[in-house]
């Protein structure tokens, strides 16, 4: 082929280009709206009456809005306690995993020692293990320390987890050697050199690991579901599905149900478009291994 | 440039305490507990449980329950990973093409229900799903049409939470296709078009080939979240209508919570690890090096 030939070869394949354009947001279009549709059905229906949610023809805009299911719901579920529960729980995970993952991070990056590749194997094998393994001997565990409905018990198995130092160790290694150096020569020390001169420089990473560590804990539910039978304990998720799955409770009623995931959902939905850019970029980095 | 053994242990030793203490103990005593009959008992007493070999292991293979599950599982995963993955690529190649204003807003309505708590979200679906009342069930009445009862459906539960799974996770794979689409050099592709390639063509020769790494890393991860798939059929149909949704994560939180068969659950969790590393093994070498 010569180059002579090209431009009249692509001409076509423009043209076409440019007709799909209007398809490809069609498509996208369709799509984010069978994506959506979920989460504004959801929206919708907390705001019905009982009438308009089981009405035949569906009523798709509630034509009164209403607040009555909020209401009925915040009477049968202490949705501020739960709701406390998760933050704290949360948080705490948040804290400690900034603080351990980076350490280690930090260390696997950044220092050389006896064992450090030892170590990352160990972090990387922690990376595939399935949290379903650990169940039934955590338990156990947990009862034997009285940590059963307690947020440590909540919050250890969580603590430090592979993900963290991973993603740590990747963001350290970019770090100059040469800053380190000439912070050593002045003869700071290891920890100096980490609090003042790495986790500064690490911010990003930081404000990334700190969304995906929160939003974990926050969506958590097998672990707390386990360890906690009071009911004072429960966090977000465990109150919700323990309300939804019990007749008793919900007695079937889809407008407080909704209004109820409506809760637990718009936090995250919101933090999730206000950082928006962070998580993409986390995900990215995870997965360019 | 010195060697700093003392720091780097220091600074491993917080993670370290914490993985040996909740991690590696605890899969190690799974298996341990897997050859006993440790039961509700020996939650407060766990050195009297009783050795009994591989017994928990010949019972788990004649138990139509646990075989079911695990059918189940493999069901979920057959057909939800690949849908998964395909539609992911669609919406990463559709976005990478031709869409540039609008890009943001529908990458982050995608992702959107990643992040949200599956919990509220099988609530939801829940709800969808509603014979009666239900998002589905309205759509069909607008044109005529009676839904089916698809969660209390021996044949549709499955296919509707395999579903909501898809709606769930296409966003994650979207992303990282994303990402290793950008990844591709510009040249390769105007290259092949100067060489004449049609659209088909492009995406045959060049996009797939050289994202197949990234196919790889969204296979491996996509098929090892849903083998420990658990909160969907916990809220949604508790493993029903006749154990048609019960999944191996399901049964062994059943039988070690709800009765305390903490040994024959501790044999579940090791045969569905043992399938997670098998099938992640064999995905690495399928998928890894057929282009050399």
């Amino acid at each position: 082929m010569t180059v002579g030939q090209a431009p009249a070869r692509t001409a076509p394949t423009g043209r076409s280009r440019n007709l799909r354009r209007p398809l490809v947001y069609v498509l996208l279009s369709l799509g984010l709206l069978i994506m959506s549709a979920p989460f504004l059905w959801m929206a919708l229906s907390s705001f019905k009456t009982t009438s308009e949610l089981s009405a035949s023809p569906p009523v798709w805009i509630p034509t009164e809005w209403t607040l009555e299911n909020f209401r009925q719901l915040l009477d049968k579920l202490d949705l501020p306690l739960h709701f406390m529960n998760s933050v704290i729980v949360a948080v705490l995970v948040t804290v400690s995993n900034l603080v351990f993952c980076s350490m280690l991070g930090y260390a696997l990056a950044k220092l050389r020692f006896v064992g450090r590749n030892k170590i990352f194997g160990v972090v990387l094998g922690a990376l595939m293990v399935p949290g379903n393994l650990m169940l039934l001997p955590l338990f156990v565990l947990m009862s034997k320390l009285k940590l059963i409905d307690s947020y440590a018990g909540l919050v250890l198995p969580f603590a430090a987890g592979a993900f963290g130092v991973f993603l740590m160790r990747q963001f350290m290694q970019s770090i100059p050697d040469e800053l380190l150096e000439a912070a050593r020569m002045d003869g700071a020390g290891e920890w100096y050199i980490f609090w003042r001169i790495v986790m500064p420089l690490v911010k990003p990473a930081l404000a990334t690991l700190s969304i995906f560590t929160f939003l974990g804990s926050w969506n958590n539910f097998v672990w707390p579901l386990i360890a906690t039978n009071d009911p004072d304990k429960y966090t977000l998720p465990v109150a919700l599905a323990t309300f939804a799955t019990d007749p008793n409770k919900a007695g079937g009623s889809n407008g407080m149900l909704m209004a109820g995931a409506f809760l637990v959902v718009l936090p995250v939905l919101v933090l999730f478009i206000a950082l928006q850019r962070h998580f993409t970029q986390g995900i990215a980095t995870a997965g360019m291994k | 440039m010195g060697v700093q053994n003392a720091a780097g242990w220091l600074f491993s030793m917080p993670f370290l305490v914490l993985f040996t203490v909740f991690m590696a103990f605890p899969i190690l005593a799974t298996l341990l507990m897997s050859f006993t009959d440790f039961g509700l008992r020996n939650v407060t007493r766990p050195w009297e449980a009783n050795f009994i070999g591989f017994e928990n292991y010949t019972e788990l293979f004649g138990d139509e329950k646990f075989l079911k599950s695990l059918f189940n599982t493999a069901y979920f995963v057959v057909v939800g990973v690949p849908l998964t993955i395909a539609l992911g690529l669609v919406v990463a190649v559709l976005l990478n093409n031709g869409i540039d204003r609008a890009r943001t807003f529908f990458r982050v309505g995608f992702y959107a229900p990643v992040v949200t708590t599956i919990v509220a979200v099988a609530v939801v679906w829940r709800f969808v799903l509603d014979p009666s009342d239900g998002l589905i069930a309205g759509l069909f009445s607008e044109v005529g049409l009676t839904a089916p009862d698809f969660l209390g459906s021996e044949t549709l539960a499955m296919p509707s939470m395999i579903a909501m799974a898809v709606w769930r996770n296409v966003g994650t794979v979207m992303v990282l296709f994303i990402a290793g689409l950008q990844a591709i050099p510009t040249e390769v592709r105007e290259a092949a078009r100067l060489d004449g390639a049609g659209v088909w063509q492009e995406f045959r020769g060049i996009t797939v080939p050289l994202l197949r790494p990234t196919l790889l890393y969204a296979t491996v991860i996509t098929t090892i979240g849903y083998l420990n798939v658990f909160e969907e059929p916990f809220v949604m149909t508790q493993g029903g209508p006749s154990d048609s949704t019960l999944t191996v994560s399901l049964n062994m939180y059943r039988e070690g919570f709800n009765f305390f068969h903490m040994g024959y659950a501790s044999a579940m969790a090791y045969v569905l690890f043992v399938v997670i590393m098998g099938i992640t093994v064999l995905q690495l070498r399928l998928l890894k090096d057929n282009t050399k």
